[in-house]
């Protein structure tokens, strides 16, 4: 799901190629020292068991030396400035990924999840999601990205090169989907206690089904339909839920922590942290600093029936 | 010769004495309790509707500070066990900006609200009465937070609060915003300070 090495993506297949001519130079350059230095041993004078080394081939120098230490650095020289060569070579074609018509998003790193923004010329068609980004296979990504805290670094090794997020800064990666599947991505640059747990994921879907889940997320959240359901959404916002979350549709506004508009579509919980199931939310809900401890999530000791409730609703949030 | 060869092992020892002081100076607490008993953290009600802390709550108004310390002497014994802690600190700094306290309070100096880093305390500057202030609410503006703040994150900005006028030791105070600085972006602020338009106002020092 996360593999360098299984590129789905034309950015991510240039990156392998000089991957793989790096590792061949490299392979190639170390079988020849290791050669060289077991000839050198093989040749060295030994003594046997009884009788002393044959110290004869020392008394003359090295025949041909200033010669071949020449052609030696001549040679690494040269296998150097090919791989300087290459990788300049690979960053050219990365920056030449043709970008008609390409989705906007922009990704806000936080400690530790992600915030992506849909952008739209139109703007009642942006909307807002979290640790899940959907992409139509075939069509440029421009990812805009941003910092709330500290530098973290956007990376999905199946699909593009990692770039960093720097507080005040804005940097720019592009990169598309030429499969359709789920690539795991991570932060890349430590950020606090909970980076490992920072993790989320690239749907790469066919263009229909993109726009139909762009759709969907577009749409604020459905009424409850049930007295536990209501219960829930009521339990939600009169707590201290709200002042955090944003739920689409409802006066829940807040913009600190991921957008639950539509938290019953997504995989996981708390960027990859734990399975978006009834049961984890619960457990998330009760006591997050098990979980994730430096979470800035409160945990909130919600009765049974309460957090039934509060799940129920947030589950139908689909 | 005879004081040869001490120094090597004094000066070692002294080093180690002086790492290991270093050692678990301060550690993170995710799961710390604010600790401090119910009365304080929920302080009743207003004089239209009196609880049990009536007797604590209702301060004069526009009191100063004598005037309301001596009201409210209970609330000043309780300890805040954030305060000696770096991290809780930062938090408190955290949560000034996540629940908008500096919508009115701004970066302490004041505006819609009251300024935070000066001395003046209308309602008092013990961890409790601040406490009191966030939960309960205060007339003219300050509206209750009451079910809508977890107590710890009441008790980490009580924390920074008071930090904001050095009421909280030094080296566990936050430093001050990247973004409170007079440069454009953070990293251009080393650079001679030339300015473009107007020079910016002296920003004044936090706690």
């Amino acid at each position: 799901m996360q593999d360098v090495l299984h590129s789905a993506g034309v950015q991510a297949g240039h990156i392998l190629d000089l991957w793989r001519l790096m590792l061949g130079v490299c392979a190639v350059v170390f079988a020849a020292v290791l050669l060289a230095f077991l000839w050198a041993v093989l040749r060295a004078p030994r003594a046997g068991r009884d009788t002393s080394p044959d110290l004869s081939a020392l008394q003359h120098n090295e025949p041909r030396l200033l010669r071949r230490v020449a052609w030696a650095t001549a040679l690494s020289t040269l296998l150097l400035f090919g791989l300087v060569g290459a990788s300049v070579w690979t960053d050219r074609a990365l920056a030449q990924l043709p970008l008609h018509g390409a989705l906007h998003v922009r990704v806000t790193a936080h400690q530790w999840w992600w915030d992506l923004q849909y952008d739209d010329a139109e703007p009642s068609r942006i909307f807002t999601t979290a640790n899940e980004l959907h992409v139509p296979v075939g069509r440029p990504v421009i990812l805009t990205l941003l910092s709330d805290d500290v530098i973290h670094s956007f990376w999905v090794p199946s699909l593009a090169g990692k770039k960093d997020l720097i507080p005040g800064r804005t940097a720019q990666l592009q990169f598309r989907a030429d499969r359709a599947g789920t690539y795991r991505g991570q932060c890349a640059e430590f950020c606090g206690a909970q980076h490992a747990r920072m993790a989320f994921r690239v749907i790469a879907e066919e263009p229909a089904a993109y726009e139909a889940w762009a759709a969907r997320q577009r749409q604020p959240a459905a009424p409850p339909a049930d007295a536990l359901r209501q219960r829930g959404q009521q339990l939600f916002l009169a707590g201290t839920c709200v002042m955090c979350h944003n739920v689409g549709g409802t006066d829940a506004t807040g913009r600190r922590a991921p957008d639950l508009t539509h938290l019953g579509s997504r995989q996981t919980l708390a960027a990859g942290t734990l399975p978006n199931a009834p049961e984890p939310l619960a457990a998330w809900i009760r006591d997050p600093q098990s979980h994730k401890p430096g979470t800035n999530m409160p945990g909130h000791d919600y009765s049974p029936e309460d957090m039934q409730a509060l799940v129920a609703w947030l589950r139908g949030l689909e | 010769m005879s004081r040869r060869p001490l120094f090597l092992p004094v000066i070692t020892a002294a080093a180690l004495a002086l790492l290991l002081a270093g050692c678990e100076r301060e550690t993170r607490g995710w799961r710390v309790a604010p600790h401090v008993p119910a009365a304080a953290s929920r302080p009743a009600g207003s004089a239209l509707a009196p609880g049990p802390g009536a007797s604590t709550a209702s301060a004069p108004a526009a009191g100063l500070p004598s005037a309301a310390a001596s009201v409210v002497v209970p609330m000043q014994r309780i300890a805040n066990r954030y305060e000696g802690n770096a991290y809780a600190v930062s938090q408190g700094k955290r949560w000034y900006r996540w629940y908008n306290c500096n919508g009115c309070h701004s970066n302490g100096g004041g505006g819609m609200g009251p300024a935070l880093m000066d001395a003046q305390w209308l309602y008092g500057s013990a961890p409790a009465q601040v406490a009191a202030s966030i939960v309960q609410g205060r007339p003219n503006g300050m509206p209750s937070f009451a079910g809508r703040i977890p107590d710890e994150h009441v008790w980490q900005l009580v924390a920074y609060v008071r930090s904001m006028s050095g009421l909280v030791r030094a080296d566990v105070a936050p430093g001050r915003s990247d973004s409170l600085s007079p440069g454009w972006e953070p990293e251009t602020r080393r650079e001679p300070a030339t300015p473009r338009n107007a020079p910016p106002p002296t920003a004044p020092a936090s706690g």
